[in-house]
């Protein structure tokens, strides 16, 4: 497939590994910021073909796994409660809330559909004046263009019954967040491709700069990902801290202005909770309030109880790199993906379910 | 025999309604007015109870259940995909499939234009595969409460003599043979299905196996250790489920599994791993090592078996779990597919 197998080509792989090998003299701590990266790593059985020196720590780049409870909560209440068509992304659905998941809330007789598009939800709101239609818009950067256009669509074809549910977070203030715990001493970042992609670089030197830690953009594909971890490692060697980018045949420095005004027309910053990682400030996306119609929080009076967290799931500590999944203690005892504790182990770039299922062969 | 455009009777009604289910006039309406005529065989012209034959030797016996939505779609509808279902699950025990039965449960409301269509396709696929629909049954339950049609079929086959199917033959230094490309037939339904659609060429590999599986059952007998089809949870949990009742360990290769580049794309875009998608013309062959290039040979001679590759092979290494060596090199643990396959979100 063009554009995809040279970046799975086993010989560029194998030269990379070598000056990998060579390259790497002492330690290194690196984290990926995006779950596409972790989900890649894992998948593909890079992180057992890496130098020992090297060790890689799983961001909180899972979109899924970031989604607060209570935003789950509110899903299911629209569609058990309010009777809403409630459409989805695939792996959103799955994600337990405090008491249910909304592929149960689905069992249970609500009307749950899994979407690609939130273009597919306004067509759907078209097809059914009668009902309301929410679209659970979850995402970083990444699907907010996507999410907006939807809204600004609905508008334009005069539609009251489309709204959103939003939970948009942004990927600079999480790993500010990350760098001040401090706890998983993380010393350079594979920063996530598919967000510059949309929002570009220009974010990113400032905390290249703060903090003094490499960044290299990164992508998903074995290649990418061994060149990122190459280029960071460089970087670290020789005590630079630069902001490069490794995936330069997709994101361009200045991202893609078209989609950001989509997004600025729709969305504005406003504080976010994290599930897992507590309430970071202006690190989310909510609709403006000149769109309040389309924004299903302030359409719909949702009364819900504020609900805790399974006490056994250090989900938290997973998402800031501080531990990794088989240090748990339910890790595919009490929380499998079918008995899932924490979103994690739900989305299949959370890194519970990553090493779950792609655990590194522990041949003997 | 009837021409193969097998004409919609003329009838008074167009849609199913409960009546058609209530065995009185609108029931015999139903059947007497093409469907016996469609599936004409010698034992359902008795239009019995049930079919009265005789019945003897080394017997496989197998059920199945059919609840595909959409009901048709690129490359087939429900109504093939029972009969080869069925067929293919006879088959896989070695046998050559012979006898099916049919239920329909239909949902008051279906239009009788796609219920021919179905039908006729079961005569098709019945025809192709050589098998007769030897008694059979219909309900129909009120709106809302199926899915326009659901399908029941059961088989009966005699084993052939030189078959000796069992997981209980599959040795450490097996090879792993899949007879064609891999999840053809899950990302053609999913290319029609509500809010995934998307443009593709791509149809459904639906087919008969069954004399694919004679002629090497013909020629290898009881080499072929064991066979499968991976249809459901895909070539992945099939390969689980002999790793476990084996208690034996299982090496995939990435490299020489093939799929179709447009399945490869469509997968890429949906975030779903191949392993898991579901197939319907493809079967798995747990065969001798030293065997395994010459029935790879000779499938790709026979009809369905173009792209035989051989896949993986056993071994005495990590009982019980199946271990995928990347294209670049890489090991990963391939488990058992989990609930369904979510596409994911970015």
């Amino acid at each position: 497939m063009k554009y995809l197998s040279e970046f799975r080509d086993p010989e560029v792989v194998e030269h990379y590994l070598e000056e990998l090998h060579k390259v790497a003299t002492r330690p290194w701590t690196i984290m990926e910021i995006c779950g596409g990266q972790t989900h890649s790593l894992v998948k593909n059985g890079l992180l057992n073909l890496l130098p020992k020196q090297i060790t890689m720590v799983h961001g909180p780049g899972c979109p899924v796994c970031v989604t607060p409870l209570n935003l789950i909560d509110k899903a299911v209440y629209l569609a058990e409660e309010k009777g809403v068509i409630l459409c989805s992304f695939g792996d959103m659905i799955r994600v337990p809330g405090s008491s249910r998941s909304l592929l149960e809330a689905k069992a249970n007789g609500a009307d749950v559909r899994i979407l690609y598009s939130p273009l597919e939800a306004v067509k759907i709101a078209q097809e059914h004046p009668e009902r309301q239609v929410v679209f659970f818009a979850v995402g970083f950067e990444t699907t907010a263009p996507a999410n907006a256009l939807s809204v600004l669509h609905a508008r334009r074809l005069g539609l009251t019954n489309y709204s959103i549910l939003a939970s948009h977070v942004l990927v600079p203030p999480a790993m500010e967040a990350v760098i001040n715990d401090g706890e998983a001493q993380i010393q350079g970042f594979l920063a996530a491709g598919h967000v510059c992609t949309i929002m570009g670089l220009e974010e990113y030197e400032p905390i290249v700069q703060k903090y003094h830690i490499p960044m290299v953009v990164t992508g998903f594909e074995p290649v990418d990902l061994l060149q990122g971890i190459l280029m960071t490692v460089k970087q670290l060697e020789n005590g630079e801290a630069k902001l490069e980018n490794q995936y330069s045949r997709v994101v361009k420095a200045n991202g893609n202005p078209e989609a950001r005004k989509v997004i600025e027309q729709v969305f504005e910053v406003s504080d976010r909770e994290w599930r897992g990682i507590g309430n970071i400030p202006l690190s989310g996306w909510e609709v403006k309030a000149s769109l309040a119609d389309f924004d299903a929080n302030r359409k719909f009076a949702i009364s819900i109880a504020k609900a805790s967290e399974c006490a056994d799931c250090i989900a938290g500590q997973v998402l800031k790199g501080i531990k990794k999944p088989f240090e748990c203690s339910q890790f595919g005892k009490g929380c499998t993906p079918i008995t899932p504790l924490g979103a994690p182990m739900v989305s299949s770039e959370g890194a519970c379910a990553a090493y779950y299922h792609f655990a590194e062969a522990d041949v003997a | 025999m009837i021409s193969l455009d097998c004409p919609m009777p003329k009838l008074d009604f167009d849609v199913i309604t409960l009546g058609h289910g209530s065995g009185g006039i609108l029931t015999n309406q139903l059947l007497e007015s093409g469907v016996f005529d469609l599936l004409k065989n010698p034992l359902l012209d008795e239009h019995h109870d049930g079919a009265m034959f005789e019945w003897s030797g080394r017997t496989a016996f197998s059920t199945d259940s059919y609840v595909i939505s959409p009901i048709f779609f690129p490359g087939g509808n429900i109504g093939e995909l029972a009969v080869n279902g069925t067929v293919n699950d006879l088959a896989m025990c070695g046998a050559v499939p012979k006898y099916l039965s049919l239920s329909f449960i239909l949902e008051e409301g279906l239009a009788m234009k796609e219920f021919w269509e179905i039908l006729v396709s079961i005569r098709r696929a019945a025809e192709k595969a050589g098998v007769s629909i030897v008694t059979g049954d219909t309900k129909v339950v009120e709106r809302g409460k199926g899915d326009k049609i659901f399908i029941n079929t059961s088989g009966l086959g005699n084993i052939h003599p030189q078959a000796h199917i069992s997981t209980k033959n599959v040795r450490a230094g097996d090879k792993i043979i899949v007879s064609g490309s891999i999840a053809t037939h899950g990302i053609a339904i999913m290319s029609v299905r509500e809010g995934l659609e998307f443009e593709t060429t791509l149809t459904s590999d639906s087919a008969p196996l069954n004399h694919t599986v004679k002629a090497l059952l013909d020629e290898f007998g009881t080499d072929i250790h064991l066979l499968k089809d991976p249809t459901r949870g895909g070539v992945a949990s099939v390969l689980n489920e002999v790793a476990r009742d084996s208690r034996l360990g299982v090496n995939l290769f990435q490299q020489p599994i093939p799929v179709l580049e447009e399945v490869r794309g469509a997968c890429e875009l949906l975030g779903l791993d191949p392993l898991y998608v579901a197939n319907e013309g493809v079967f798995m062959a747990f065969v001798p090592a030293e065997k395994a290039e010459e029935i790879v040979q000779k499938l790709r001679t026979l009809a369905y078996g173009q792209d035989a590759a051989v896949i993986g092979e056993v071994t005495t290494e990590h009982p019980k779990q199946v271990v995928l060596h990347s294209r670049i090199g890489g090991k990963r643990v391939v488990n058992m597919l989990v609930g369904e396959q979510l596409p994911r979100i970015c």
